[in-house]
């Protein structure tokens, strides 16, 4: 399934994109970061200006720069420390000249503009080897210069690291203001990066923990709307907004199957929470628990077969798996404190969750039968970590503790897998409930 | 097949433009922004002028009988003391026959959204069930959960998050 949507998703990028300007893979791979040590030394690139006319060549190149640096993988080279300049997508390196500067790999490209349209090409240099190891071109509409900077950031990112990337990709989140007792939330989207950043509702009605379907179309969240909170169904395209099933009582906590076909949710049945999964094209529900505790936040394996939950059902709030079907029920969280908000990794070996001990909040995982936790992250209020598409990054939301002068402040983080590399995401308000887009397509 | 693929792919491109739209589509909503008829936007202000209020008003609830009750950390049952304001809800509400009431559950800060959300429905129905039993007729009764979203007060204290671990009754 994952196999060939990849594949589906290469083809497409190379239908449309690509003329693949030469590969030539070198048989020792020494253009390599192994992003599964945690504390790695970021590698030093070099990532040129693309040769331009106009000033989008450097916007392109500013922007790969600052997704390599920011995934704390590479250590882009500060471009005034070249000892090569102009060059473009043909040029030939002076090695000599990048070794002294200590880059192991560059990168160069060249940006067309015509009628609109843009076209950047691309070479990934082995400044060790002397051999090209990647050279692409992408062509789209010019607005669109930064998805082309971001899928080339992508394709990098791959070819180094051997893990699909996550930069051509975009956030859906709250975003808060006001007063801490009565704030305005918001629906807004942005990119991955920060940029483009954008309000999606007025904020007249609260809006809360927004998710993606898988084609990043849609967006299903909870909103005070009418007198019964409930989800709805807001469509990127066409700017329409849909209620989503038709209970009497409050919905919430919804999230897409990998397929799109499903939604799941809790549902308040005379005030306790079931989880319910309904089928989008239907509208038809069905109720997957029965038990007079709270049973909420469920979400899907990546194969759709099983859900991780949340409930208080063993006396206090901890993380249980089922089948999908609602059978099978299983508690997976043991350690000490309480436990929410668990996400499953789009691996699908790993369940990331929020964790509630000793007056603390952490973003955590484990494994799908609750071995191997590990804490990643620690302070006074850090919650709902939502998976970048290649699964090695988490993002979320922490409050930080009002206090000596300053208030409470709501923001949005990211981290490694490994519990390295914590960065803050900028936003132009305050900002919670982060959901990560898979991939565009 | 490409042709589609290229459709897709230009409705993706240009999906920015046209994903500026307001939530107008969905208007009507009062909660949440500080506009008139929030049910939030007195609980706070009533009761500066006991005794000059006017009877079976939100005002005299809060002045005269206690508009909320509190709960333990991770809790929705009732104390003795919050029955003891249930009851005297009861016997208002016995004396105001006309009037309906939303029963609003909340939670403290100190736990993850989506469990408070459920948490404060708990409560909020905990206090609903309390009163029909103590005779108000359920009809009149609307429950509403906003979880931690409209905390009390702001103050990051164990005195504080008590004052947040609430149901409130509201005149409709």
């Amino acid at each position: 399934m994952r196999k060939e949507k990849k594949v589906a998703f290469r083809f497409f990028k190379g239908l449309l994109f690509g003329l693949i300007l030469s590969v030539s893979l070198p048989a020792q791979a020494a253009l390599q970061v192994d992003i599964t040590r945690g504390n790695v030394d970021p590698m030093p690139i070099a990532v040129v200006d693309f040769a331009d006319s106009r000033s989008m060549g450097a916007n392109i190149g500013r922007v790969i720069r600052d997704n390599l640096e920011r995934s704390g993988l590479f250590e882009p080279v500060e471009p005034r420390a070249f000892l090569q300049q102009a060059m473009n997508v043909t040029s030939v390196p002076e090695f000599p000249n990048w070794r002294k500067i200590s880059a192991q790999a560059l990168v160069v490209g060249s940006v067309d503009a015509v009628d609109g349209k843009l076209t950047a090409s691309f070479r990934l240099w082995d400044v060790l080897t002397e051999k090209q190891t990647l050279g692409k071109s992408y062509t789209v509409s010019e607005k669109n210069w930064r998805r082309v900077a971001h899928m080339i950031s992508d394709d990098i990112y791959e070819r180094i690291t051997g893990e699909e990337g996550y930069f051509d990709t975009r956030i859906v989140y709250i975003a808060e203001s006001g007063d801490r007792k009565r704030k305005t939330k918001k629906l807004a989207i942005m990119d991955q990066d920060g940029a483009n950043q954008q309000f999606l509702t007025s904020g007249k009605s609260l809006a809360l923990t927004p998710r993606f379907s898988p084609s990043s179309q849609k967006i299903i969240y909870l909103s005070y709307h009418k007198k019964v909170p409930s989800v709805y169904l807001y469509d990127l395209e066409t700017g329409s907004v849909e209620t989503l099933g038709n209970f009497p009582g409050m919905s919430f906590a919804p999230r897409f199957s990998h397929d799109g076909r499903k939604a799941i949710m809790s549902v308040s049945l005379n005030g306790n929470s079931e989880i319910f999964e309904l089928d989008i094209n239907t509208r038809s529900s069905k109720r997957l628990t029965n038990d007079p505790s709270i049973d909420t936040s469920p979400s899907y394996s990546p194969d759709g077969k099983q859900i991780v939950f949340n409930s208080d059902r063993g006396g206090s709030q901890q993380l249980y798996v089922m089948s999908a079907d609602g059978g099978n029920v299983r508690r997976i969280s043991f350690g000490d404190g309480k436990y929410g908000t668990p996400v499953w990794s789009p691996r699908g070996d790993l369940i990331a969750f929020t964790k509630m001990k000793g007056g603390m909040f952490h973003i955590g995982v484990m494994r799908i039968d609750g071995s191997g936790e590990r804490l990643l992250t620690q302070s006074y209020l850090d919650e709902g970590p939502t998976w970048s598409p290649n699964g090695r990054v988490l993002m979320f939301m922490r409050q930080s503790r009002p206090g000596g002068g300053s208030p409470s402040r709501t923001m949005l983080y990211s981290i490694d897998l490994t519990g390295y590399n914590e960065r803050l995401i900028k936003t132009t308000t305050e900002a919670s409930d982060p959901a990560w887009s898979p991939l565009l397509q | 097949m490409i042709l589609r693929s290229l459709l897709v792919l230009m409705m993706l491109f240009t999906f920015t433009a046209c994903s500026s739209t307001d939530d107008e589509v969905v208007d009507g909503m009062t909660y949440g922004a500080g506009q008139s008829g929030d049910p939030l936007a007195g609980t706070e202000t009533y009761g500066q002028g006991a005794g000059m209020v006017a009877p079976g008003t939100q005002e005299d609830l809060v002045a005269n009988i206690g508009d909320r009750v509190f709960f333990g950390y991770d809790r929705y049952d009732l104390t003795a003391e919050a029955r003891a304001t249930l009851d005297r809800q009861a016997q208002w509400l016995g004396q105001y026959q006309n009037l309906s009431i939303t029963i609003e559950g909340h939670a403290d800060e100190r736990g993850t959204r989506e469990y408070n959300l459920a948490l404060g429905e708990k409560r909020a129905n905990a206090v609903r069930s309390y009163l029909v039993g103590a005779g108000v007729d359920g009809s009149r009764l609307n429950v509403i959960s906003y979880g931690k979203e409209r905390p009390a007060v702001a103050d990051p204290s164990p005195e504080g998050w008590a004052q947040n671990r609430r149901s409130v009754t509201v005149v409709n």
